[in-house]
C-alpha cells in the first residue's frame, strides 16, 4: 500500500509528501561526559516548538497501525494532531484515555518494537529508527502537563460498593489501580515496600526515569481515590486467603523480583551481587547519595555487569555513576542477539560502557578476605539457532582468561516472585513459576482473582504490564458488575466494541 | 507511622523497644523478622522480633546500638514514631513436641530466642537453656528466659556472672553430666553459632539457627542475604532466618557480613559530624536569642 493513499484528506494544510521531507526531530540530551557526574535525566525533553515540528512528520494514516502496535491501545495520530496544533491539553486528555502513566511510557517503552516499529513514516523511509518519535512525544506531553501542576480530574463516578485489592504496586497494579477507581470501585494497593511503583521505583535508575514522576503519578492516583497500604507483605502480614476473602476482587501484580544467579564457583564472593541488589540500593534507597542517604553501595574501579538486557545496560550506566573508571558488559551472545533497547546500548557506550559479548563467566576468583578479584571467562562462538530463534553460543574450548574486576552484577534475568503463590497452594503456576491466567482476562485458577504483569509473564516490559492491567481491570470490572466468571472472555467480547 | 510506646535500657547499648505495628503483630510466629526505616533517607534493616502482644497492637524489639541507624534510633524517645516497619518476614520456627530442647542464646541473640524457647515449652517440651554473655551487663531478659525454661544456667566470659566461660563450655558439660537433648535452638552472634555447632553436631544433637545477614528487601528481591546451606544457594530472608546450623557455611556468611564495614564506619562518622553541626547551631541560636 502506497503512504499516500491512507492519509486522512482533511488532516493538516500539508502534503504527505511535504511531511516526509521532515527529517525527525533529535531530543536534546546531558553530554555523555558530563552525564556519568550525575544522577540527572539523559534526554534533556522537547521544547513545544520541537514537538509541533515533530507532529508534523505524522501522516495521520487512516489506517494507524501504530495503535495497533501500543500494548495499551493509545489513540496516537489523535494525540499526536493536537500537538501539531498547539493544543497541547488535548493531547494530554487523549493520551490518558488509554494512558494512566504516559510520562513512564514515554521514557521506557521499546516504542521501536512497538508502535514506531509499525509507523508508515518509518517504513517508508526504510529505516526505523526514522519513524515519527512517538515515544518522545508522549514523554513531552506528560512532562507539559505536570510542569503545568494542573491535574484534570476526572468527573465523579458512582461509588459501586465493591473492594478490590491490588498486591503489589508496580506497572500492572497502578493501571488497574487506576482503571478500576474509574469504574466506582473501593481500590485498595497492597505494597510491600514503603513506596509505590515498583520496578519503575526499584529498578529502573533515576537517569533514565526520575522518581519524582513517578511520585507524581502514584500522588495522582491516590487522589482519585486509591488507598495505598505500604510495607504490608500480603502472604506475611496477612495470609493470601484473608485478603481474597475480604474483598470483591483481587489482582496480583507482585512482579518478577526473584533474581536468578550464574550458578558458578565464587558467586558469593563479596563484591559480586544481583542487579536487584544493585540497582534497589542506587534507586529505592538513594545509595548515590550515601552518606547523606543512609543505604551504602559497593564500589570499586572496576565493574563488570553480566548480560545484555535493558538492566544490565542500567547496571553498567549506574556503575559508572558511581565513580567506576571502567564498566564492562559481558554477554555470551553477540551484539545483534542482545535483548537491550538500541537507545540504551547506544547511551551506554557514548558513556563509555565496554562492551566484551561472546564472553562468559565460568568462575570468580578472589582474595583472602573473601573479596572478588577477577572473573574466568570463556570465549564464546555463534553455532545454531536455538529454541529462541537466536544462534546459540557454544564455548570455545581452552579460551578462558581472567578479567579483573572488583565488582561484579548478575543481570541475568529474574524470575516470577513466588512470595505470593507458594504462600497460595490454590493458586495454579507454571513450571518456572509464572500465575497462569486466561490470557485475554487474566483469570488465575481462583475466581474473584486475578493476575498479570511480570508475575505472568517472567520479566518482561513495564508496558506489558500496563497491556495486562488494562485488560485485567476490564475484566473485573466485567466480573465485579455481572458476578459471572465463567465465559467471561465471552461477555468481554460482547462490550468490546463498545470499550475500545 | 508506628509509635514508641515503651522504651527500656537493657544494658549498654542495649534498647528495648515497644512499637505500635498492629499489622506485624496479627500474623506474627515465633522465629520472624521485620525490616525497619526509621527515616526517610534511611536505610532497611532486619530486626528479630523479641514478643508481640496482639490486644496492644504492639511488638517489641531489642536492639543493640552498633551503627548510625542503630545509634540514631536510640535517641528516639516514647511518643516518637518510626515510619516504616514491614513484617512479619521469613519463615516461621516449626514448633514441635521433641522431648528435651536445648535453648542456646548468646548476647542479644537472646531476644529472638525468647519467643521461640516459650513456644518450645508450651507445646510440651522439656526446655533447658543456656545464655552467654561476654559480662553481666550485657546479659538480656534473664528473667523472662527462666520463666520458660526448666533450668537455665549461665556464663560470662569474664565471670562477672554465672559460669566463667563460654556457653560451649556449658553444652559440653551439660552433656557429660548425663544430659540428652533432642534439639538444640542457638541464636547469637555467628561466631558462637558457628562453635556451637561444631559441637552438637559432635554430640548428634540437631541444631537450628537464626541467622542476620545483610538485607535491603527481606521478600527474596535482591539476594544480598544469600548463604551456603549443604552446599546449595539460600536466601535467609524468605527460606530462613533459620537453618540446619550442621548445613551453615558460617565461614562465607561471617566473610560477607563485612561486606560494608568501610561504609558503616563512613556512615558513623558523617552521622557523628552532622548531629555535632547540628547541636553547634542549635547552641548559636540560643546564644543569639
Amino acid at each position: 500500500m502506497q503512504a499516500g493513499s491512507i492519509i486522512e484528506a482533511k488532516g493538516g494544510k500539508m502534503k504527505p509528501a511535504e511531511r516526509l521531507k521532515i527529517p525527525p526531530t533529535v531530543m536534546p540530551e546531558q553530554d555523555p561526559k558530563e552525564r556519568i557526574h550525575n544522577v540527572k535525566e539523559v534526554p534533556l525533553g522537547y521544547t513545544p516548538e520541537m514537538a509541533m515540528i515533530e507532529a508534523q512528520r505524522c501522516l495521520q494514516c487512516k489506517t494507524p497501525f501504530c495503535i495497533e502496535g501500543c500494548p495499551v491501545g493509545i489513540d496516537i495520530p489523535g494525540f499526536i494532531k493536537a500537538i501539531e496544533q498547539g493544543d497541547f491539553s488535548t493531547g494530554v486528555h487523549v493520551l490518558k484515555q488509554r494512558n494512566l502513566l504516559p510520562a513512564v511510557c514515554g521514557r521506557v517503552c521499546p516504542q521501536e518494537e512497538q508502535c514506531q516499529a509499525v509507523c508508515v513514516i518509518g517504513k517508508a523511509k526504510k529505516d526505523p529508527t526514522k519513524a515519527v518519535m512517538i515515544g518522545k512525544l508522549e514523554m513531552f506531553l506528560a512532562d507539559w502537563e505536570r510542569e503545568q501542576g494542573v491535574y484534570a480530574t476526572p468527573p465523579e463516578v458512582r461509588k459501586t460498593g465493591k473492594k478490590v485489592a491490588i498486591v503489589g504496586g508496580g506497572p500492572a497494579g497502578l493501571t488497574v489501580a487506576g482503571d478500576l477507581i474509574k469504574y466506582g470501585h473501593d481500590v485498595t494497593v497492597y505494597e510491600a515496600f514503603h513506596k509505590a511503583g515498583g520496578v519503575l521505583l526499584y529498578g529502573i535508575p533515576e537517569f533514565r526515569l526520575p522518581k519524582a514522576i513517578v511520585q507524581t503519578e502514584v500522588d495522582y492516583l491516590e487522589k482519585l481515590g486509591v488507598k495505598f497500604r505500604y510495607n504490608f507483605i500480603v502472604g506475611k502480614t496477612s495470609p493470601v486467603e484473608k485478603i481474597v476473602e475480604e474483598n470483591d476482587a483481587v489482582f496480583i501484580g507482585t512482579g518478577a523480583g526473584l533474581p536468578r544467579f550464574m550458578r558458578v564457583d565464587g558467586e558469593n564472593l563479596l563484591g559480586v551481587l544481583s542487579a536487584n541488589e544493585y540497582l534497589t540500593r542506587a534507586n529505592l534507597m538513594k545509595a548515590y547519595t550515601f552518606p547523606q542517604s543512609d543505604t551504602p553501595i559497593v564500589k570499586g574501579r572496576t565493574v563488570i555487569t553480566v548480560g545484555g538486557g535493558n538492566v544490565a545496560m542500567d547496571c553498567a550506566r549506574t556503575a559508572l555513576r558511581m565513580g567506576a573508571e571502567r564498566s564492562l558488559i559481558v554477554y555470551r551472545r553477540a551484539e545483534e542477539q542482545m535483548p537491550a533497547r538500541l537507545e540504551e546500548i547506544h547511551h551506554a557506550r557514548e558513556e563509555g560502557v565496554e562492551f566484551h559479548l561472546l564472553n562468559n563467566p565460568v568462575r570468580l576468583v578472589g582474595n583472602d578476605k573473601g573479596w572478588i578479584t577477577g572473573a574466568e571467562l570463556i570465549k564464546m562462538e555463534l553455532g545454531k539457532p536455538d529454541a529462541s530463534g537466536r544462534r546459540r553460543p557454544i564455548p570455545i574450548e581452552g579460551s578462558e582468561y581472567i578479567m579483573e574486576t572488583d565488582i561484579l552484577i548478575v543481570a541475568i534475568g529474574n524470575s516470577p516472585n513466588p512470595l505470593v503463590p507458594s504462600s497460595y497452594p490454590d493458586l495454579d503456576v507454571t513450571n518456572w513459576g509464572g500465575v497462569i491466567v486466561n490470557e485475554v482476562t487474566g483469570q488465575t485458577s481462583v475466581p474473584g482473582v486475578f493476575a498479570g504483569g511480570d508475575i505472568v509473564l517472567g520479566a518482561a516490559t513495564v508496558i506489558l504490564a500496563m497491556g495486562h492491567g488494562r485488560r485485567a481491570a476490564r475484566a473485573m470490572n466485567l466480573y465485579l458488575s455481572s458476578g459471572r466468571w465463567t465465559d467471561l472472555e465471552d461477555g468481554l467480547e460482547l462490550c468490546r466494541a463498545e470499550v475500545r | 507511622m508506628h509509635v514508641i510506646l515503651y522504651k527500656e535500657t537493657l544494658g549498654p547499648d542495649i534498647t528495648l523497644y515497644r512499637l505500635y505495628a498492629p499489622d506485624v503483630a496479627a500474623y506474627r510466629k515465633p522465629g520472624q523478622f521485620v525490616l525497619m526505616r526509621i527515616s526517610e533517607e534511611g536505610e532497611r534493616i532486619p530486626i528479630t522480633l523479641a514478643d508481640v502482644d496482639r490486644d496492644e497492637g504492639s511488638i517489641t524489639l531489642i536492639i543493640q546500638s552498633v551503627g548510625k541507624t542503630t545509634l540514631q534510633l536510640a535517641q528516639m524517645e516514647v511518643g516518637d514514631s518510626i515510619p516504616d516497619i514491614a513484617g512479619p518476614l521469613g519463615e516461621p520456627t516449626h514448633i514441635e513436641k521433641v522431648g528435651h530442647v536445648l535453648c542456646v542464646g548468646g548476647g542479644i541473640g537472646t531476644a529472638p530466642l525468647y519467643p521461640v524457647a516459650k513456644a518450645m515449652k508450651e507445646i510440651g517440651n522439656r526446655v533447658t537453656s543456656v545464655l552467654g554473655a561476654r559480662s553481666e551487663n550485657l546479659l538480656i531478659l534473664e528473667d523472662r528466659m527462666r520463666d520458660v525454661s526448666d533450668d537455665l544456667i549461665i556464663t560470662t566470659d569474664d565471670g562477672s556472672k554465672g559460669n566463667k566461660g563460654l556457653v560451649t563450655d556449658a553444652i559440653s558439660k551439660l552433656v557429660e553430666n548425663g544430659g540428652k537433648f533432642d534439639q538444640c535452638i542457638c541464636m547469637g552472634p555467628p561466631i558462637m553459632m558457628k562453635f556451637v555447632c561444631i559441637l552438637t553436631k559432635k554430640l548428634g544433637i540437631p541444631t537450628i539457627v537464626s541467622l542476620n545477614p545483610i538485607m535491603v528487601d527481606g521478600t527474596g528481591m535482591c539476594g544480598g542475604c544469600r548463604v551456603t546451606v549443604g552446599g546449595k544457594i539460600k536466601f535467609a530472608c524468605v527460606d530462613g532466618p533459620e537453618f540446619d546450623g550442621h548445613e551453615v557455611d558460617f565461614d562465607e556468611m561471617m566473610a560477607r557480613l563485612n561486606t560494608y564495614k568501610s561504609y558503616e564506619r563512613v556512615a558513623l562518622e558523617h552521622y557523628s559530624e552532622e548531629t555535632g553541626c547540628r547541636l553547634e547551631a542549635s547552641l548559636k541560636q540560643k546564644g543569639a536569642k
